[in-house]
């Protein structure tokens, strides 16, 4: 069976890409637009990798990975986060909180596969 | 030093230039060494015949020696030293070091002038990035878009056997996100276009007030002289587009009519007259609270007042509800302002009226005195909290302060401020990040 990512995003044309993306590349691909219910979203699902917006309606994709980092099942679950706002800051914010990568918008088809297949190929390490 | 002793400084400068030894200009001219050395240091004044001499061995106009560096040079040249924290001693031979070397000296002020500018620059455009909702937003959009476009475009020109449907579908997403685009980056072009002129930018009701009012000069003659309705003149005032805009528009008004209502222009006018820019004085005259007097004073027309005020008014919750912007005290667009400011300090003891003299930091370093009060601004209700404003008048100190003068050092917002030992500071200044 193929390893399973979850894009939380809320544009429908990323989403839209990255989907047949990740899908041509051998990934199943299920996709959320909401920050709201995101978090239970992940429960329910277990994915192998998250894609996470930072900017999400109803709550922030910072706030959403705090609270994932919280759950003991999540601690080493991979977090890829977008964003349009490069500031360092956020991106001080966001090693915080725990994200695995961090990747600025506008990114790369290649730049978005090769760290979904980076940050699988480190989880699957012993 | 007043700046008409300075002929001496301008004498040795010149001499120098024409490379010639104190003894040597002084047996030209028939003085004594020692006595032109006292001539050069500006300990003895120097005119009539022996000036003309010595403009004449040294080949340059008379006025060349009497004519030095002019006022704003030396006050630009004393903000700059100010800024940089130079040592005392060094301030005071400011008008000597400007004589001397008047080059070096526009230089040097040229460079302090550019150094302003752009401190308002960065601190218009952070205030902007970090602050502004819309600007954010906006930003966000484009990107976003511009992302959908980058990956739908390398999708269609990178992959070789594509679907049909996906290459449909792929494609009218990549028309829907170039209009979109087209249309985000029109009205982000037309924002900034349009913020250039930073003043008349309208984006948030507050802007639109402040916008309205400051095109009034804060002074609104139709409540003064017939008494016009506030709700009127919301009603016909083209810049309060919104009905946010329009009901802050109305609450200012209204406040502001009865301050002319309690304090006519006509005897307010008297009474300054009389009591001078007194508030204590004129609230006591008018039977009025303080803050009543700070507006009232705030909202004179041109030419009543000695000089420009400022004002600011702010709720409990620290948000500035009404301000009028004063040159050399900087009111961030947006965001939090520096908690240092005496208006926020006036919440700590309600009532009581606290007067504070503060200075700016990165900026000209001009001094002010704010004085400010907090008080309740809503009727007392039982087992009711009461609402609390806080309005604080700020008044440019002339002829700046005493050596032993406590200041108070403050700034505009944290984010623009160079204080780096400040105990209040929330976060880190871009200006101390290499700006």
């Amino acid at each position: 069976m193929s390893r399973h990512v979850l894009l939380i995003e809320d544009e429908p044309n990323i989403i839209e890409a990255i989907r047949f993306l990740l899908t041509r590349d051998g990934w199943r691909v299920d996709t959320h637009c909401d920050g709201t219910d995101a978090v239970q979203v992940i429960e329910a699902a277990k994915p192998d990798l998250v894609i996470l917006d930072l900017m999400l309606p109803g709550k922030s994709g910072m706030d959403v990975l705090r609270d994932v980092r919280g759950i003991p099942e999540f601690a080493e679950l991979p977090v890829l986060m977008l964003t349009a706002r490069g500031q360092s800051r956020d991106r001080d914010m966001a090693e915080k909180a725990g994200v695995s990568r961090f990747m600025t918008k506008p990114f790369s088809n290649a730049e978005v596969v090769t760290a979904v297949r980076d940050l699988l190929a480190q989880a699957s390490r012993p | 030093m007043a700046r008409d002793t300075l002929t001496g400084s301008r004498i040795r400068e010149r001499r120098s230039i024409a490379g010639l030894r104190q003894a040597d200009l002084a047996r030209q001219v028939g003085i004594s060494a020692s006595y032109l050395n006292l001539i050069e240091h500006n300990r003895r004044r120097i005119g009539g015949k022996l000036l003309l001499n010595i403009a004449e061995v040294l080949g340059v106009e008379l006025s060349m020696l009497t004519q030095g560096a002019e006022a704003a040079l030396i006050a630009t040249l004393r903000e700059a030293a100010a800024d940089a924290g130079a040592v005392a001693a060094e301030i005071d031979r400011v008008d000597e070091f400007a004589g001397r070397f008047p080059g070096w000296a526009e230089v040097l002020a040229a460079n302090h002038r550019r150094i302003a500018s752009l401190e308002r620059t960065v601190e218009t455009l952070s205030d902007r990035l970090t602050h502004d909702p819309h600007l954010a937003a906006s930003l966000h959009e484009v990107l976003s878009t511009a992302t959908a476009i980058r990956s739908t475009a390398s999708i269609l020109a990178e992959t070789g056997e594509l679907e049909e449907e996906w290459r449909d579908r792929f494609h009218r997403n990549l028309n829907e996100d170039s209009l979109r685009l087209a249309e985000s980056s029109k009205a982000l072009v037309a924002y900034l276009d349009e913020s250039g002129e930073t003043e008349d930018r309208r984006g948030a009701p507050q802007e639109e007030v402040e916008a309205f009012v400051a095109g009034q000069g804060h002074f609104f003659e139709a409540i003064e002289k017939t008494g016009a309705e506030p709700d009127e003149l919301v009603e016909n005032a083209p810049e309060l587009t919104s009905r946010a805009a329009r009901m802050i528009g109305r609450a200012v008004l209204t406040r502001y009519a009865a301050d002319a209502r309690s304090m006519p222009l006509a005897a307010f006018r008297a009474a300054l007259t009389r009591l001078g820019q007194d508030p204590l004085a004129l609230a006591a005259e008018f039977d009025v609270d303080l803050a009543a007097v700070f507006r009232r004073l705030a909202t004179m027309p041109q030419g009543v007042l000695a000089g420009e005020v400022g004002l600011v008014v702010c709720d409990a919750s620290g948000s500035i509800v009404y301000r009028k912007q004063i040159d050399g005290f900087a009111l961030p667009r947006f965001g939090a302002s520096c908690p240092l400011w005496p208006v926020f300090a006036a919440f700590t003891r309600p009532m009581v009226p606290i007067r504070r003299r503060v200075s700016q930091l990165g900026r000209s370093a001009m001094l002010f005195d704010c004085l400010a009060v907090a008080q309740p601004v809503s009727r007392p209700v039982f087992d009711a909290d009461p609402l609390f404003q806080s309005t604080m008048l700020i008044l440019p100190v002339k002829g700046g302060a005493p050596p032993d003068q406590d200041v108070q050092p403050v700034g505009s917002s944290c984010r623009v401020c160079p204080r780096g030992d400040c105990r209040a500071r929330r976060e880190p200044s871009i200006l101390n990040e290499g700006f």
